[in-house]
């Protein structure tokens, strides 16, 4: 653990030394997700509803589900460059040492900058929690912070699905983003708006639902099954297969060579 | 013009090896694109009354973007323009006989259009043969499918001459990690790339009209729909055309005053 701050602290160093590019990319990742927000607001602007949803009631999900993402994405991004490693043969090298792998993959990146979305997520979710009309009595707080939880779960074994599968392929799977900025974009709206199809391979092939959808209907009061707000939790199980995939595709390296 | 020529076919058959990547992306397009069009289709359900435009025409405006996204994508910027600013090698491009500008405006355009060559006609190809009110619709007159293709040129064309200035400005900044996802944020907003410019509120479509930002993919676009037909087409294509000479001129002068204080780094 100790080691793991000492990272952080380097890595927060190295960052700092291009000062203006450093807050210009905060600044950029709040635009961004800004923009995103904006968009939510001026759909609703003009259609009032989706699906009997209000404007109110959105916004939780949309911060719940940018809250999870920024934070997972702050800390677990560093699978994102993993393609990379393995194609260069950096990761030769960190087998060599005398730490787990996915320990070094962690510290190797950090995106810092990814603060600025964070930041939005933080105001995003400051705004929607007095507005949202939700009777804030303790197990509804418990449920948000459960979704938020289990977001990070479930995108944390994303990202470790994304590096475990490039194993194989040695290319990172452009595909692999319909799942992680995919769903960041589109969990900007509960599931269940997109039919029962997608809703039904949002709850059992990828997480998304467990930590999104279910526990947001308990949160608004839509439904009054309490053990909704646990099914956030599941998504830590999720974590398991995908770094069991991770394991099985390090067991099976074969280095590029180069 | 022959230089030119060659830089583009260079860039152009080097985009177009990497086919394996290219249908990575077509399918990751298509789920994006079917996503988007669910999501719409939440909000007609909701109150139809309120969209700006028939469905299908919206629908056909989604599989547009995904088919020439390549085209249109505004996070797309080749590195090795930006290496060669901050490694100091533009010293090199500058002792060729050839104008800059030029060089690297068409080495952008080459690397958009082959990825464009490689993705769009299988996104077509099956959004033609998607059932009804899912699928890509034909353009809705005889005049838009005549003005949409000069649209698209224009609007690619003020796209690459936009990108440039990210360009130009790494010339100051040396490291263009933070202007580049700055511009990337506000192009995509403005340019009608997260939502259609026709679904946000009357004043700000009035504000957003005005901006060069709406004459790069949402005027051909909306011109395809028919959205925009008639006389009102035709005033699109003029403010494009508009705002392609301003970018074009505005670029290259600021390029001009850039070289005159480029320090380079190293030798």
């Amino acid at each position: 653990m100790k080691l793991y701050f000492k990272y952080a602290a380097i890595l927060v160093k190295s960052q700092m030394q291009y000062k203006a590019s450093f807050f210009m990319t905060v600044a950029g990742q709040f635009i961004t997700s800004f923009s995103s927000f904006f968009a939510v607001y001026f759909l609703f602007d003009r259609f009032n509803e989706v699906d009997g949803y209000t404007f109110s009631e959105v916004l939780i999900c949309f911060a719940a589900v940018l809250m999870a993402f920024s934070m997972a994405e702050c800390f677990l991004r560093g699978f994102d460059t993993f393609p990379q490693l393995i194609k260069s043969g950096s990761l030769d090298r960190m087998l060599l040492r005398p730490r787990s792998v996915i320990f070094q993959v962690l510290t190797s990146t950090m995106e810092f900058s990814r603060i600025g979305r964070f930041m939005q997520a933080a105001v995003t979710l400051g705004y929607a929690i007095p507005t949202c009309g939700v009777d804030w009595t303790y197990d509804k707080v418990l449920t948000l912070i459960a979704m938020i939880i289990g977001g990070i779960a479930v995108y944390a074994g994303l990202f470790i699905l994304y590096a475990a599968i490039s194993f194989f392929t040695i290319e990172g799977l452009e595909f692999m983003n319909i799942f992680t900025d995919g769903t960041r974009e589109f969990g900007q709206y509960p599931m269940s708006i997109y039919g029962k199809g997608i809703l039904k391979f949002f709850t059992y092939v990828i997480p998304i639902a467990l930590f999104q959808y279910y526990p947001f209907l308990y949160l608004v009061g839509r439904s009054v099954e309490w053990w909704y707000g646990l099914l956030p939790l599941i998504g830590l199980i999720f974590i398991v297969p995908c770094y069991g995939f991770f394991v099985f595709g390090l067991s099976r390296y074969k280095s590029t060579g180069s | 013009m022959r230089q030119y020529l060659s830089f583009f076919r260079i860039r152009f058959t080097g985009g177009l090896q990497y086919r394996a990547a290219a249908w990575a992306g077509v399918a990751t397009q298509f789920a994006w694109g079917f996503m988007t069009i669910l999501l719409y289709e939440a909000f007609y359900r909701s109150s139809p009354d309120g969209f700006p435009m028939e469905f299908n025409a919206l629908v056909s405006y989604i599989w547009l973007q995904q088919a020439l996204l390549a085209m249109f994508m505004p996070w797309f910027f080749d590195p090795e323009t930006f290496d060669s600013i901050v490694s100091g090698n533009v010293a090199y491009e500058l002792c060729r006989p050839c104008d800059l500008y030029g060089m690297w405006f068409v080495k952008n355009a080459a690397a958009r259009l082959a990825n464009t060559v490689l993705r769009c006609f299988p996104i077509i190809a099956v959004a033609i043969f998607l059932p009804a009110p899912f699928n890509i619709g034909a353009p809705a007159n005889a005049l838009c499918a005549v003005l949409f293709p000069i649209s698209v040129l224009l609007g690619f064309a003020v796209m690459v001459a936009i990108s440039m200035l990210v360009y130009i400005s790494a010339f100051y900044t040396l490291s263009a990690g933070g202007i580049k996802v700055l511009a990337v944020s506000v192009i995509e907003f403005l340019s009608g790339a997260v939502i259609p410019i026709p679904f946000f509120p009357d004043a700000v479509q009035t504000v957003l009209n005005l901006l060069p930002f709406a004459s790069m993919q949402s005027a051909p676009f909306l011109i395809y729909v028919g959205y925009v037909t008639g006389k009102e087409a035709a005033l699109t294509i003029a403010v494009q055309a508009f705002w392609l000479i301003v970018t074009l001129i505005g670029g290259r002068a600021w390029l001009k005053r850039a070289l005159k204080r480029v320090v380079v780094q190293g030798g």
